[in-house]
């Protein structure tokens, strides 16, 4: 204990390390996929194609991949690029598929009354797919959330310094307070995230918790189940 | 005016869902389609909002073939009610039935303010307007699905099945509503159903399909129950069951009108 009370200044900084380099490829894994998940939702032979690249990617082992990227990228062995470029890779690799199950999770017939509504198919993708895929994208993003946050920490063990460097440097010198102490913030980190990225779905998702929030409201100001149109006081409803 | 001549749709897999279609869809009247599945009902509906491309055929809308149109402005210019609503689950009430004037360009809050008169028209309340769809009841959704269509004021509704999905006391009032609303209206409204009851009750006209849209009869409800044209709509409208037979008893001095089992459905006026 007493070495994290020392030390609390090391544990932040780097903490805030860890966030910096966690949110880039999350961000980015996001991006990449939405064209690619489309794609592979669209036809049949994208499909196979990039759900297995997609899912090869992801079996490449992390270290030699954090070696490898400066030589193919053309960086220094230290820069943290590298661990963003690579985690970004992993983040595509998870996101790709978790997006063409998204999109495809859209109801048909909501697809095909949008586009009897008269939209044309950009618009349809944007404003109808998109947020109606929300939720699955969500559940994907909260799974890449959590597995990008804990990787950063292997780029320690080549030199670009995070919350993994507790680890190694606990480990060494035997402090288990400062190991201890390195596990602790990144599951912090996790966790915060994963409030943040179900605080933005919940805000721009407000339908998926509509059927919830009346029910318990209706309850709670004794309003009648929808059924009964005639007999809903409107101003009681307008109130809400 | 909605004229098919010689429609032809055959589908990639080989199947022929319309053979060489005609007719012609008079204004401001409703035309149900009627048939089975595989009549090929549903494809000539979605074939007039280029849902469904033809395959050989001409469909013209007051004189003007309907493909010298960008279909997306075609769709946004015909109003389109379906099965299960099709209302956007992720907008509100609202915004649903505003939906198409919003893509043309309306001004939100005049969408929004016209889209409220909307709910009046179709009987719904106002304070429905912030829900979201699945906070309503099937019925409700249905109501909310005609005011979407009628919300760019098309000449032209079509109907998929629009009632087919909810239950049967609120399909008769919802059937009633369509029938108050079309007297007010004066629409162009093309209805696709499979039950026959619901063709004779709301249509001007109605037109009996048989597989790969063959038209069996078409006429007003009265032409077509006074004079079946073959076995098949014999068949399809029940008049071979003794469904449709009603005669009339005298009973304490006034006709009654009884059906092939002897209950009485009614008394003759004179």
């Amino acid at each position: 204990m007493n070495w994290v009370v020392n030390n609390i200044g090391l544990i932040w900084s780097l903490t805030l390390v860890q966030v910096t380099l966690a949110i880039p490829p999350i961000i980015l894994g996001f991006i990449i996929s939405l064209p690619l998940g489309w794609l592979a939702n669209r036809f049949r032979l994208t499909r196979g194609a990039l759900l297995t690249i997609s899912g090869l990617l992801y079996t490449i082992p992390s270290l030699p991949l954090f070696i490898a990227l400066p030589a193919i990228l053309g960086t220094g062995i230290l820069d943290p690029i590298n661990v963003v470029v690579g985690l970004t890779i992993y983040a595509v690799a998870l996101m790709v598929r978790q997006t063409a199950d998204a999109l495809a999770s859209v109801d048909p017939g909501t697809k095909q009354a949008a586009t009897a509504m008269g939209f044309s198919g950009w618009s349809r993708f944007w404003k109808v797919e998109f947020p109606l895929a929300g939720p699955v994208l969500l559940a994907g993003l909260r799974v890449v959330s959590v597995s990008t946050v804990s990787l950063v920490s292997i780029g320690s063990v080549i030199g670009v310094t995070s919350l993994g460097y507790l680890f190694l440097n606990g480990l060494q010198r035997d402090i288990p307070g400062e190991v201890i102490s390195g596990i602790v913030a990144t599951l912090v980190i996790a966790i915060v995230f994963d409030f943040i990225l179900v605080g933005i779905g919940r805000l721009l998702m407000p339908w998926t918790r509509a059927d919830r929030t009346t029910r318990s409201s209706r309850r709670a100001k004794g309003i009648k189940a929808p059924g009964v149109r005639a007999a809903e006081n409107p101003v009681e409803v307008m109130a809400k | 005016m909605i004229e098919f001549r010689t429609v032809t749709k055959q589908f990639p897999d080989g199947t022929v869902a319309v053979d060489e279609f005609s007719l012609v869809i008079p204004a401001r009247q409703t035309t149900v389609l009627v048939g089975s599945s595989g009549s090929g009902k549903t494809t000539l509906l979605r074939m007039i909002n280029r849902m469904v491309e033809k395959t050989s055929g001409e469909i013209e809308i007051d004189g003007e073939s309907i493909y010298k149109l960008n279909p997306v402005a075609l769709r946004r210019s015909i109003g389109y009610v379906m099965q299960n609503s099709g209302l956007l689950p992720h907008r509100k009430v609202i915004d649903n039935v505003a939906t198409v004037p919003l893509l043309n360009g309306v001004k939100k809050a005049d969408a929004r303010r016209a889209a409220l008169d909307l709910l009046d028209t179709v009987g719904l309340d106002r304070a429905l307007a912030d829900r979201y769809p699945s906070q309503l009841s099937g019925g409700q959704q249905q109501r909310v699905g005609v005011a979407r269509g009628l919300a760019a004021n098309p000449n032209i509704l079509l109907m998929d099945e629009p009632f087919g999905a909810v239950d049967p006391i609120v399909r008769a009032e919802l059937q009633q509503e369509l029938v108050r609303l079309q007297r007010e209206l004066g629409k162009t409204i093309v209805f696709v159903t499979h039950d026959i009851d619901e063709a004779f009750l709301l249509g001007d006209q109605v037109v009996l399909l048989e597989k790969g849209g063959r038209i069996a009869q078409k006429g007003t409800p009265a032409e077509i129950l006074s004079r079946p044209a073959n076995d098949f709509v014999a068949t399809f409208i029940g008049a071979d069951r003794g469904r449709r037979a009603l005669r009339v008893e005298v009973v304490n001095g006034r006709n009654v009108v009884v059906d092939a089992d002897g209950r009485p459905t009614g008394v003759l006026q004179a």
